[in-house]
């Protein structure tokens, strides 16, 4: 087990593409790192550079104290879990994940050892003597990840390791793998597009974005502390509202934001001296669905009525979203499923501001 | 009977009739009439059993057809195999536009009439004025004679084979290679394979199928032979070079007697029988193995 350090990285394909634009990332022993963000923000090429499958155009990796830029991967000591499981077609079970350890000149007893321990880990006992093709997805996931295992790398990487998997599948694996960390306890870095999958299985989100890394943080400071747009946007599901607003002086001292001509909320008070420099500005409101919910007489200081008119309703049996147009910019509230919402009439609801993001409208800066 | 003529087999087998007709017609017919005949006495009057193949067996000249030609394809073979999978394997790691240059270039004498390009290294293997000589030549060594001695011709016939048989074999390979998935080779790379490890547990398995089937495919097409030995030899030194083609032409036509031609060509058909049951049987259970 490890630490694994990325520094100033930078991957730049032919043609001047860069990929990775400089990162920095410290993962520290035991962690459990999950890198996402949209396709194409460069978490594939640098858990692929930490691998050792892509070249580095600039910047250190270090895996345990040393820089590994120019050790191939199969001196890095790590394993990985591809996307596609790449299981040898032609090997068993046992054979493929016993490949690593006999390649590595391990005594026969050993390998049986290590492959049986793996296999009892994962429940694939049964399946040891199967050829890959005689498997289901879930089950040939879990052989890759028994191929990780029985090596007792110093890193795990696993590139959207459960991409592949129908959803009920998906869920599944997710808490197996969080299970295997939990007992093998190697330091992870996961790369997903998920950002539920992300929130689940991390002790650290790293959110990136056109090759850059947006914030670094556990799953809660993520969700409620981002400091982007991106992130705000991005964590979340159904993601966060945003509705173009102007900070404006309140009554009694206080201040407001103005979303539209009918609508302006005060901002609670706690909060009014981080946006009292903003006044006047243009800003961004982001309010999460969960905090935009059905109206009700007893409210808390920082709730506001706003009344809005339903455009879509989508009961999901626990909860129920509805979805309001507000000036143009989509909104998505989550109620209670016993509403009485319908749509083309207008829904009264609460907006608990003390849960409000404020951003600017040009940097896309959390302030 | 309008339902049997309503069935969808009935329709695919129709359509399909006018291949029956012509694979009947060109080779079912062919090869039983080829039987038929090699049954007969030499003027073609009389039924004579297998007295011909056993005659054939009998003789010298025949045993060493049987060897040459095992030699010949064998040999052949095993080269061309050997040079195809390392060209395809060098050309696999040759860059997108160059790559298909110098495909093209090693397609040429794939694609040139073999009759043609034979001619070409009948001129170069000239004991007089060819062009291997000359290099001799111009390093002190005496002419050597190419055709005229049975071994050199032997491994000329060979080297003008596999010389025309080589790029099938790459660019079989070639495509083999790439449909291995990037994948395989990265998790075997992080596994701890070096690249000669990587070639003997992923590409060589992986690309087991179309090496057994371009194996035996060579082995039908090399043992059937003849432009090559027929235009550079015409079997000779002392019949040193005949395979089992040229000395059916040489015996049937040239000679005369169809009968013994006839034997002597079904001598193949047990040979190649027996390799491409065990070759398919083999890529049957491969196929199944390895399909996802």
């Amino acid at each position: 087990m490890a630490e694994v350090s990325v520094r100033k990285v930078v991957k730049e394909y032919d043609g001047g593409v860069q990929a990775v634009k400089g990162i920095d990332l410290d993962i520290a022993d035991h962690e459990f790192v999950v890198l996402v963000g949209p396709s194409g923000c460069g978490k594939s090429t640098t858990l692929r550079m930490i691998a050792g499958l892509e070249e580095i155009t600039a910047g250190e990796i270090w895996i345990d104290g040393d820089v590994v830029n120019d050790v191939p991967p199969r001196d890095r000591d790590i394993a990985m879990v591809f996307q596609n499981y790449a299981l040898y077609p032609h090997m068993s079970v046992f054979d493929n994940m016993a490949f690593g350890l006999k390649l590595r000149k391990f005594p026969k007893d050993e390998i049986k050892r290590r492959v049986d321990e793996a296999a009892r880990i994962l429940d694939i006992i049964p399946l040891l003597d199967r050829k890959p093709r005689a498997l289901s997805g879930g089950q040939r996931q879990r052989v890759a990840m028994g191929r990780a295992i029985v090596r007792n790398p110093k890193v795990f990487l696993f590139d959207e390791p459960l991409s592949n998997l129908d959803a009920k599948l998906r869920v599944q694996m997710r808490t197996e793998i969080k299970k295997v960390h939990q007992t093998v306890r190697t330091t992870t870095v996961y790369v997903t597009h998920d950002q539920i999958e992300a929130m689940t299985l991390a002790d650290r989100v790293v959110v990136m974005n056109h090759g850059v890394i947006e914030q670094v943080g556990t799953p809660n400071d993520l969700y409620h502390h981002p400091t982007t747009r991106f992130v705000a946007g991005f964590i979340g599901s159904p993601a966060m509202n945003f509705l173009p607003c102007r900070v404006q002086d309140g009554a009694n001292g206080g201040l407001t934001v103005r979303v539209t001509d009918t609508i302006t909320v005060p901002i609670p008070a706690a909060r009014a001296d981080r946006y009292g420099a903003f006044k006047g500005r243009e800003m961004v409101l982001g309010i999460r669905p969960e905090h935009l919910f059905e109206y009700h007489d007893q409210g808390k200081p920082g709730w506001n009525r706003v009344d809005l008119l339903v455009d879509v309703v989508e009961p999901m049996g626990m909860e129920t979203m509805v979805h309001f147009f507000v000036d143009g910019a989509p909104v998505c509230a989550r109620v209670d499923p016993a509403t009485h919402a319908a749509p083309g009439e207008m829904l009264p609801l609460t907006v608990d501001l003390n849960q409000m993001h404020l951003m600017e409208a040009d940097t896309g800066k959390v302030v | 009977m309008r339902k049997f003529a309503q069935r969808r087999s009935t329709t695919g087998f129709l359509l399909c009739l006018p291949l029956i007709l012509l694979v009947a017609g060109f080779v079912i017919y062919p090869a039983f009439y080829a039987i038929y005949l090699s049954m007969l006495n030499k003027k073609m009057t009389a039924f004579v059993g297998l007295s011909n193949f056993q005659f054939l067996l009998k003789r010298h000249t025949f045993q060493m057809v049987i060897f040459q030609s095992c030699l010949y394809a064998i040999t052949a073979v095993i080269l061309k195999v050997l040079i195809g999978f390392t060209l395809a394997n060098l050309m696999n790691n040759i860059p997108g536009k160059k790559q298909r240059i110098w495909r093209g270039l090693l397609l040429v004498p794939w694609v040139i009439p073999l009759a043609l390009s034979t001619l070409t290294w009948w001129w170069m293997f000239d004991p007089s004025y060819s062009a291997f000589n000359w290099v001799l030549n111009q390093f002190g060594f005496a002419n050597v004679p190419w055709l005229g001695v049975g071994w050199i011709a032997r491994f000329c016939t060979i080297t003008v084979n596999v010389w025309g048989g080589t790029p099938f074999f790459m660019i079989m390979y070639l495509a083999a290679l790439k449909s291995v998935p990037e994948q395989l080779y990265e998790a075997s790379s992080i596994d701890g394979a070096n690249a000669i490890q990587r070639l003997f547990f992923v590409t060589l398995p992986m690309m087991r199928n179309i090496i057994s089937i371009t194996i035996l495919f060579s082995l039908i097409v090399t043992f059937a032979e003849f432009d090559i030995v027929r235009i550079l030899t015409a079997g000779g030194p002392q019949d040193m070079t005949h395979v089992f083609a040229t000395y059916a032409f040489q015996v049937g036509i040239q000679s005369g007697d169809i009968p013994l031609g006839a034997a002597d060509s079904l001598f193949m058909f047990p040979i190649l029988a027996f390799a491409a049951f065990f070759v398919l049987r083999g890529v049957t259970k491969r196929t199944k193995e390895i399909a996802t």
